[in-house]
């Protein structure tokens, strides 16, 4: 089994890539992780994660400068509906377009757009930068084991837009700030997380032993 | 609910922790690496590492240390000192930070911030300010941003210049009350709260804390988003755990399910 994580050059994915070979490690779950930037390696991968840092509009050029690579994740998530992750600006990808800076296409794959968080509390700081907990606004598999609610887990935040999804069902869990602050949105084999797994400890190393075993 | 956070800050200098980590039973009190992944068991909710090589030639000794580091610990990592390039960061945030902070630069040339800011996301780029007190106790308080470890004036009022800086995209501000530094008398609250009410982006104070009550006080009355010690949790004085423990008792909101 084969796990690729996308570089289209969005930062730094050497956290990633460790924490996805660490929970392969501790699971025995006998898989490779690989950080490519060849589409014709994601066409052959198992499971995709598609991370993401800094503004919506430089990552999403960024991943349509890679060759090919917008055709083929059309083609083994949409088509082929192998698991997918997007983690951060990779998960706001997943909306129709995103307002940062400028108003740029997403992937489409989660109806909605991506907005600037705009608290009514002044003292409510942007970037909602930090540990959060999840609300769960629906079961889900990656989210087994996980404690959720004020007094759960906590999660590892860093943004300042979030994704409003159109319909509620795709929304599969929030965080307060304020208000609900979209934290995990999904459907099908298809799930995104705003914040960073790779980041979130006890959390994030949960939540992605549970991507790795998915099978939606 | 967003947890106010607790930093330990390691000061490097050519890839050793200066003066060590002692209160942790390490094989090694001198390795950035292994107090990392100490205080990453231990429950801090980010760390930070202050690089003070004296040289920038000798910086890949520090790379190195940030790539060993985010090999280890799945938590968020600050890297400062030096900074002075576009360069310097994305080198940083290649080898695994997931923030950079900048201090002299800044000061020296303020269009850094942006372009940093433009190139790499405001998320990923801290200023940090290092201000003293310049006012007499009977005029109204001011604070100006001083560099060299606080012995050179720049002129700048610490105000000003954290609106500015803010303006130009930064996303979080390092505010080190150079008054206070090394004091272990508490944070300078007045100079926090300034700062802190004058921008919308998390402070994180740093500066003079020397117990727990200093930490709930740079919080509460300094409206931090963070606090940031070194020696009273590198000595062994208080644990992370304590300092949560204290910010609970306070009611502020922690996290304490590491």
């Amino acid at each position: 089994m084969n796990i690729v994580i996308i570089d289209y050059g969005s930062g730094n994915l050497h956290s990633a890539h460790k924490a996805f070979e660490r929970v392969v490690r501790d699971h025995n779950l006998g898989m490779t992780v690989t950080l490519t930037s060849d589409a014709e390696v994601v066409r052959k991968a198992d499971r995709i994660v598609l991370p993401g840092v800094g503004a919506f509009a430089d990552c999403r050029r960024g991943l349509d400068a890679v060759a090919g690579m917008h055709e083929v994740l059309d083609e083994v998530v949409l088509k082929q509906g192998r698991p997918f992750l997007g983690i951060c600006v990779g998960m706001q990808l997943l909306a129709s377009h995103g307002r940062e800076y400028e108003t740029s296409e997403g992937l489409g794959w989660i109806p909605g757009e991506v907005v600037k968080i705009e608290p009514d509390d002044p003292a409510l700081k942007i970037p909602h930068m930090g540990w959060n907990t999840l609300n769960n606004a629906h079961p889900h598999a990656l989210l087994e084991g996980i404690p959720t609610g004020p007094a759960g887990w906590n999660a590892y935040f860093v943004h300042s837009y979030h994704l409003k999804a159109e319909h509620p069902s795709h929304v599969l869990a929030t965080t307060d700030y304020g208000q609900p602050i979209t934290a995990i949105v999904g459907r099908d084999n298809i799930v995104g997380t705003q914040f960073h797994p790779e980041k979130s400890q006890k959390l994030g190393l949960a939540f992605i032993a549970n991507f790795l075993r998915w099978q939606p | 609910m967003l947890k106010v956070r607790v930093i330990p800050c390691l000061d490097v200098k050519d890839g050793r922790v200066v003066k060590g980590v002692q209160f942790l039973e390490l094989r090694d009190a001198g390795d950035p690496v292994e107090s990392a992944i100490a205080y990453d068991a231990a429950g801090a909710d980010e760390l930070c590492f202050l690089d003070i090589t004296a040289s920038h030639e000798d910086r890949g000794t520090l790379i190195d240390v940030v790539t060993r580091t985010a090999e280890a610990c799945f938590m968020p990592l600050t890297v400062g000192g030096g900074v002075r390039t576009l360069d310097d960061i994305r080198t940083l945030l290649l080898a695994g930070a997931d923030k950079v902070s900048i201090m002299t630069a800044a000061v020296h040339d303020r269009s850094l911030v942006s372009r940093a800011a433009e190139k790499f996301g405001t998320q990923c780029i801290v200023v940090a300010i290092d201000a003293k007190k310049v006012s007499q106790d009977h005029e109204p308080p001011r604070w100006e941003i001083f560099t060299h470890g606080g012995r050179k004036p720049t002129g700048l009022d610490a105000i000003a210049y954290a609106r500015e800086v803010t303006d130009l995209g930064a996303g979080e501000l390092l505010l080190t009350s150079m008054d206070r530094d090394g004091t272990k008398v508490g944070y300078d609250v007045a100079l926090t709260r300034a700062i802190a009410d004058a921008v919308h982006v998390p402070v994180i104070a740093s500066g003079g804390v020397g117990s727990l009550q200093h930490m709930v006080e740079g919080i509460r009355d300094g409206h931090a988003s963070a606090v940031l010690a070194a020696s009273i949790f590198h000595f062994g004085t208080y644990t992370i755990n304590e300092a949560k423990q204290a910010l609970a008792d306070a009611g502020l909101p922690v996290r304490m399910d590491a």
